[in-house]
C-alpha cells in the first residue's frame, strides 16, 4: 500500500513500489488527465509536477513519489483557469488534444520558475514533448502568452485595460 | 484532359440513400425538441418514437433542450479536426442558435448516422465538411423554420413577420420576442418536410452568413485543457480488467507453436493468458495477457513463454520489398491502367527529350499519441465496445467477427480520439479485447504498448514511382507514362466498392494507391499504371497514412515536374503554370491551381528574394484526393542545405483555396499541422522491415518533428466563394516536393528517395 498526497489530498493504493506512476494514478485512481504515450520518457504525455518538478510519471516509480507533492492536470487550478490554460484556449492550441495535459505541465514548470522565457527558453524546455497533431507554434504562442498574462497579474500592470 | 474514374466514394454515394430520399422529422419528446434526417424506410420508427417520448431514441441528429442548448450528434470521428464543431457550426448558421448554446455528442455505430453522402460511417479523404455541408445546413434551417411557425402561433404574429438571432425569435413591430428555450418549453412542436419541401428550403447566401467564414472558438477545446476529455483509453467499466499484448517477432503471417504461462501464474492479479483466433484474419500469432491491472498484465506479458512459427513473410526486408517493386515495375503486363489518354508510345517516341526517374517512400508509422486500445464488455448478447474509431461501420463488423455474432449485436462507443490519421480506420484492437473479455468473462480493457503501436501499425506502404517523360522542341511536356508500385492498402479492407475499375475495364485497382497522377496538368499523352506489390501486401498489411496516395504520388509528380522544367531550361513555376491551361476536364481545377500557385509565389517573394548562397526555393502545387473533392494547395519552401548536405528548412509558405472557409482559425490549424507532417515525412520519419518485423519500436527510433525542428510556417488561406472543401490532408503532400525541389534549387542536388537524407543531398551534390 502507498500513501500519495495527490493535488493536495491522500490517497493510498494498492501497488508495488517498482509500479510507474502513470499507472497508478491513470488506471487505480482514474485520474486520466495524465497520458500514456510510449512509456519510455520518450514523448512527455504523462508528464505531472513531483515537488514542483516536471517529471515523466511513466518513469517515476511509485515508491519515489510516496510523502512527495504530485500535481496533476486535474489540479494545476482549481477551476480550470491557470494562465496557461486560458492561454491555450485563446490561441486554440488543442487538436486531439492528447497530448496537452503533458504538454501544459510541462510548460507550467518552466513559468514557476521563469517569468520571462524567452522563445529559445521555451523551445529547449518544451521539445522533449511530442505533439503528434505539430501544434508547436500555438503552443509556444501560448506559454509566451501566459508568461505575459502572468507578469501582468503579479505586477498590476494590466496593460490591456489602458 | 483524361477521361478519368469515378471516384470510389463516387460509388458509394450511388449505393447510399440520397438525400433526395430523406425525410427531415422534427418532434417534441421528453427531452425537448428532437431533430433529424431519415431514410423513408426508417420514417415510421422515428415516427413512432417522437410520437411517443418515452421510447424515444435520442440518437437523433441534434436536439434543443428545454434549457435552450442545441446539442448536436455528430457521426464522424474527431481526431482534433474539431469536425464536430465544424458541424455544429453548420447548422448553428442556418438555425440562428447563440455559438454559447451549442454542444456536441459523438453518435454511436448506428447507421442513423452514416454519412448522407457516403452511406456509411467512415471519416477520412477531407470528406466530412464538403460531404456534410448541404445535409447540416438543411437541417439547422428545417429547425428554424419548425421553431418560427411555433412561436407565431405561441405570439399570434404572422410567421413572415419574425426574425431568428441569437437564439431568439423577435417580432420587430410589436418588439415581442421568444427565446428557443421558451418556445421549446411552450408545447409540443411536429413537423415533417418531405424530401422535396427540404430541398426547397432556401439556403443563407454567403453575404448572409453571420458564423460560416467566422473562427467560432472550437467547442471540443476547453476540455482538452483540464483533462476532463474522454478518449477511448480513458474508459473503466465495472468489473473490468486488463490486456496486454505479446506479439510474434514478424508483422504478419506468424501463428503461435506452444504457450508456456508457468511463470506468467507467478505474477499477482494475472487472470489468463488468451492466444487470440482472429477470424478477421486482421491479426496474427497475437496472444493477449490479461489481469487485475494493466502493471500486472504487463508483468504477465513479460513473463510468457511464447513460441512462433514465423510464417512466410519471416525473410522480408525493405530491401527486398523495393527489389521485387523494381522487377515487377519491368513487366509489361503488370498492373492496372488508372489513367490513359492519349498513346504515350508514340508521344515518348516522338518527343526531343526523354527522362526517366525513380522515386521512393520509406515505410511510415501513423503513431498517433494515444496508443491504440479498446474496451470490450459482453451486456446480455450485446457486446459493448470503447474505442476512438475512423470506421465504426468497417470496425464494428471486425469485432463482431471476432466475437462470433451479427455486427448488428454490436454497439461501438464512440470517444474523442487521441490522433488518427488514418490509424483509427483500423478495427484491429477490437479483436484482441473482444476475445479476452469472452475468455475471461469479464470487460476488458486492451492497451497497446507504444512499441506494439510501432511495430503493429497499419503503415504507409513503402512505395516505388517510374517515371518517363517526353519534352517536344519547345521543351513542353507532350507525354508521361507514371508507374505507381505498392501494397494497395484499401484492397486490404474487402470491400469491392472501395476499389475503382481500371480505365480499360480490364480488373479493379486501388485508387488510393494512385490518386493524384490523375493530376490538373494538361499533358497529351498519358498514362498510369497501379501495380500492386503482393510480397508488400503480405508482409506490411498497409493503412491509409493521412492524405495516402497524393502523399507519395504528388511526391513523383511534383519532383520530376521540376526535372523537366530545369532540363527545358524554364523556370519550374513558370512551367508548371503553361500547363494548367484549363483544357478539357481540367478547367475550372487548373485556373483554381495556377492562382493558387501564384498566390503563394507572391506571398513568398519567389523570385524576387534575393537568397544567400546555398539557400533555394522550390515550389510544388496539388489537389487532393480525388479530382471530385479538391481543395487546391502551393507551397514555396525556403531551405538553406550546407556543404554537409543538413538541409534546414527556412520558411514554408502555404496558400490553399478551400472555396469557403466554415471555421478560417481551424482550417489554419489543419494546415499548419497539415505541413508539418508533410515537412516531418519529408525530413525526419523512417521505418523499416527486416526479417518481416518492423526495426523502430518507439519515438527514440521513429522520429516525428519536435517543437525545435519547426520552420517558420505561412499560412494562407484562399476563400473565393466556391463550395468548401476540405482541408486535414491536402497541405501534408506539397511539402516534401517543395523541399526537394529547394534543394535543387539551393545546391543542384536531386533526392528522389524520402526521408531525404543530409548523405542522399551530400552525394547528390558531388554527383
Amino acid at each position: 500500500m502507498a500513501n500519495l498526497i495527490i493535488n493536495g489530498r491522500n490517497m493510498s493504493v494498492d501497488a508495488a513500489d517498482d509500479t510507474p506512476l502513470l499507472w497508478v494514478i491513470r488506471e487505480q485512481l482514474q485520474m486520466t488527465g495524465t497520458k500514456f504515450g510510449c512509456g519510455a520518457g520518450l514523448c512527455g504525455a504523462c508528464t505531472v509536477h513531483v515537488n514542483g518538478e516536471a517529471v515523466r510519471s511513466c518513469q517515476t516509480a511509485v515508491s519515489d513519489a510516496v510523502g512527495k507533492q504530485i500535481t496533476t492536470i486535474e489540479g494545476l487550478s482549481e477551476k480550470g483557469d491557470h494562465p496557461l490554460q486560458k492561454a491555450w484556449i485563446a490561441e486554440q492550441v488543442p487538436q486531439c488534444g492528447y497530448c496537452q495535459s503533458g504538454q501544459i505541465m510541462q510548460a507550467a514548470a518552466l513559468l514557476s520558475k521563469n517569468s520571462s522565457p524567452t522563445k529559445e527558453d521555451v523551445v529547449a524546455h518544451m521539445d522533449g514533448n511530442l505533439c503528434r497533431c505539430m501544434t508547436y507554434a500555438r503552443i509556444q504562442r501560448a506559454v509566451l502568452r501566459a508568461a505575459s498574462e502572468m507578469r501582468t497579474a503579479s505586477t498590476g500592470n494590466d496593460r490591456r485595460n489602458t | 484532359m483524361n477521361k478519368h474514374l469515378d471516384t470510389p466514394q463516387g460509388k458509394a454515394i450511388n449505393s447510399a440513400i440520397p438525400l433526395s430520399r430523406r425525410h427531415f422529422l422534427i418532434g417534441t419528446a421528453a427531452t425537448g425538441l428532437v431533430l433529424g434526417y431519415a431514410a423513408s424506410s426508417d420514417l415510421l420508427g422515428l415516427d413512432q418514437a417522437v410520437a411517443a417520448p418515452a421510447k424515444f431514441d435520442p440518437s437523433v441528429w441534434y436536439s434543443i433542450g428545454e434549457d435552450g442548448l442545441v446539442t448536436v450528434t455528430v457521426g464522424k470521428a474527431d481526431m482534433g479536426q474539431h469536425v464536430a464543431s465544424t458541424m455544429a457550426q453548420l447548422v448553428a448558421e442556418e438555425l440562428g442558435s447563440k455559438w454559447s448554446d451549442m454542444r456536441i455528442a459523438l453518435a454511436s455505430n448506428d447507421p442513423k448516422f452514416n454519412d448522407p453522402v457516403l452511406g456509411a460511417q467512415i471519416t477520412g479523404g477531407s470528406w466530412s465538411t464538403m460531404m456534410n455541408f448541404d445535409a447540416m445546413s438543411r437541417a439547422g434551417a428545417a429547425g428554424r423554420i419548425a421553431l418560427i411557425d411555433a412561436a407565431a402561433a405561441m405570439m399570434g404574429v404572422p410567421a413572415s413577420e419574425l426574425s431568428v438571432r441569437d437564439s431568439v425569435i423577435t417580432h420587430a413591430k410589436s418588439k415581442t420576442a421568444k427565446t428557443f428555450a421558451e418556445i421549446v418549453k411552450g408545447g409540443k412542436i411536429t413537423k415533417t418536410f418531405t424530401p422535396d419541401e427540404l430541398k426547397a428550403i432556401k439556403l443563407k447566401t454567403p453575404d448572409q452568413y453571420t458564423m460560416i467564414g467566422v473562427s467560432m472558438p472550437q467547442l471540443d477545446i476547453p476540455f482538452k485543457v483540464n483533462g476532463t476529455a474522454k478518449y477511448g483509453i480513458d474508459t473503466f467499466l465495472p468489473g473490468m480488467v486488463y490486456g496486454k499484448l505479446v506479439l510474434p517477432p514478424v508483422r504478419y503471417g506468424a501463428t503461435v507453436k506452444s504457450l508456456d504461462d508457468s511463470a506468467a501464474k507467478k505474477v499477482p492479479g494475472f487472470i489468463k493468458a488468451v492466444t487470440i483466433d482472429d477470424k478477421t484474419m486482421t491479426t496474427t500469432g497475437w496472444v493477449v495477457a490479461v489481469a487485475d491491472t494493466y502493471q500486472h498484465a504487463r508483468q504477465a506479458a513479460d513473463a510468457l513463454k511464447v513460441t512462433w512459427d514465423h510464417g512466410p513473410n519471416a525473410k522480408v526486408s525493405s530491401e527486398s520489398l523495393l527489389a521485387e517493386a523494381k522487377r515487377l515495375q519491368k513487366l509489361d503486363d503488370s498492373g492496372l491502367f488508372f489513367v490513359k489518354t492519349g498513346d504515350t508510345a508514340s508521344g515518348l517516341a516522338s518527343a526531343a527529350k526523354v527522362m526517366e526517374a525513380e522515386y521512393t517512400t520509406n515505410i511510415n508509422i501513423h503513431a498517433p499519441m494515444e496508443p491504440m486500445n479498446a474496451t470490450a464488455h459482453l451486456d446480455g448478447d450485446i457486446w459493448h465496445i470503447y474505442s476512438g474509431n475512423q470506421f465504426a461501420t468497417r470496425s464494428g463488423a471486425i469485432a463482431a467477427g471476432a466475437a462470433g455474432v451479427d455486427p448488428k449485436q454490436v454497439v461501438l462507443h464512440q470517444t474523442w480520439l487521441g490522433g488518427g490519421f488514418g490509424r483509427r480506420l483500423d478495427g484491429d484492437m477490437m479483436v484482441p479485447a473482444v476475445q479476452a473479455a469472452k475468455a475471461v468473462g469479464k470487460p476488458v480493457k486492451v492497451i497497446y504498448s507504444r512499441e506494439d503501436d510501432v511495430t503493429m501499425d497499419f503503415s504507409r506502404p513503402l512505395t516505388y514511382q517510374k517515371l518517363k517523360a517526353g519534352l517536344d522542341q519547345n521543351g513542353k511536356l507532350v507525354a508521361l507514362n507514371h508507374d505507381v508500385v505498392s501494397a494497395w492498402p484499401t484492397k486490404r479492407w474487402g470491400i469491392p466498392a472501395f476499389l475503382s475499375p481500371s480505365v480499360d475495364k480490364k480488373g479493379a485497382l486501388d485508387a488510393f494507391t494512385v490518386n493524384g497522377s490523375d493530376f490538373f496538368y494538361s499533358v497529351p499523352n498519358h498514362s498510369v499504371r497501379a501495380i500492386l506489390n503482393e510480397m508488400a501486401q503480405q508482409a506490411t498489411p498497409s493503412g491509409q497514412l493521412r492524405s495516402v496516395a497524393p502523399g507519395w504520388t504528388f511526391w513523383a509528380v511534383e519532383s520530376m515536374v521540376d526535372e523537366l522544367a530545369h532540363a527545358a531550361g524554364k523556370d519550374p513555376a513558370q512551367f508548371r503554370i503553361a500547363m494548367l491551361d484549363g483544357a478539357g476536364d481540367n478547367d475550372g481545377g487548373a485556373q483554381r491551381l495556377r492562382n493558387t500557385l501564384l498566390a503563394a509565389m507572391g506571398l513568398a517573394g519567389y523570385g524576387s528574394l534575393k537568397l544567400a548562397k546555398g539557400e533555394g526555393m522550390g515550389v510544388a502545387c496539388v489537389s487532393s484526393q480525388e479530382r471530385k473533392t479538391a481543395s487546391w494547395t502551393a507551397c514555396v519552401a525556403h531551405v538553406a542545405v550546407a556543404p554537409s548536405g543538413d538541409v534546414k528548412v527556412k520558411k514554408l509558405t502555404v496558400a490553399t483555396d478551400v472555396g469557403t472557409a466554415v471555421n478560417p482559425d481551424g482550417i489554419r490549424a489543419q494546415v499548419e499541422g497539415g505541413a508539418m507532417w508533410g515537412m516531418s515525412l519529408a525530413l525526419f520519419e523512417k521505418a523499416t522491415m527486416k526479417d518481416g518485423e518492423i526495426e523502430q519500436t518507439n519515438f527514440d527510433t521513429y522520429t516525428p518533428m519536435r517543437m525545435s525542428q519547426m520552420p517558420e510556417v505561412a499560412v494562407h488561406i484562399i476563400a473565393n466563394g466556391e463550395h468548401a472543401t476540405g482541408v486535414g490532408e491536402p497541405t501534408v503532400t506539397v511539402v516534401a516536393p517543395a523541399i526537394a525541389n529547394a534543394i535543387f534549387n539551393a545546391v543542384g542536388a536531386r533526392v528522389r528517395s524520402l526521408p531525404i537524407t543530409a548523405e542522399a543531398v551530400k552525394a547528390a551534390m558531388k554527383a
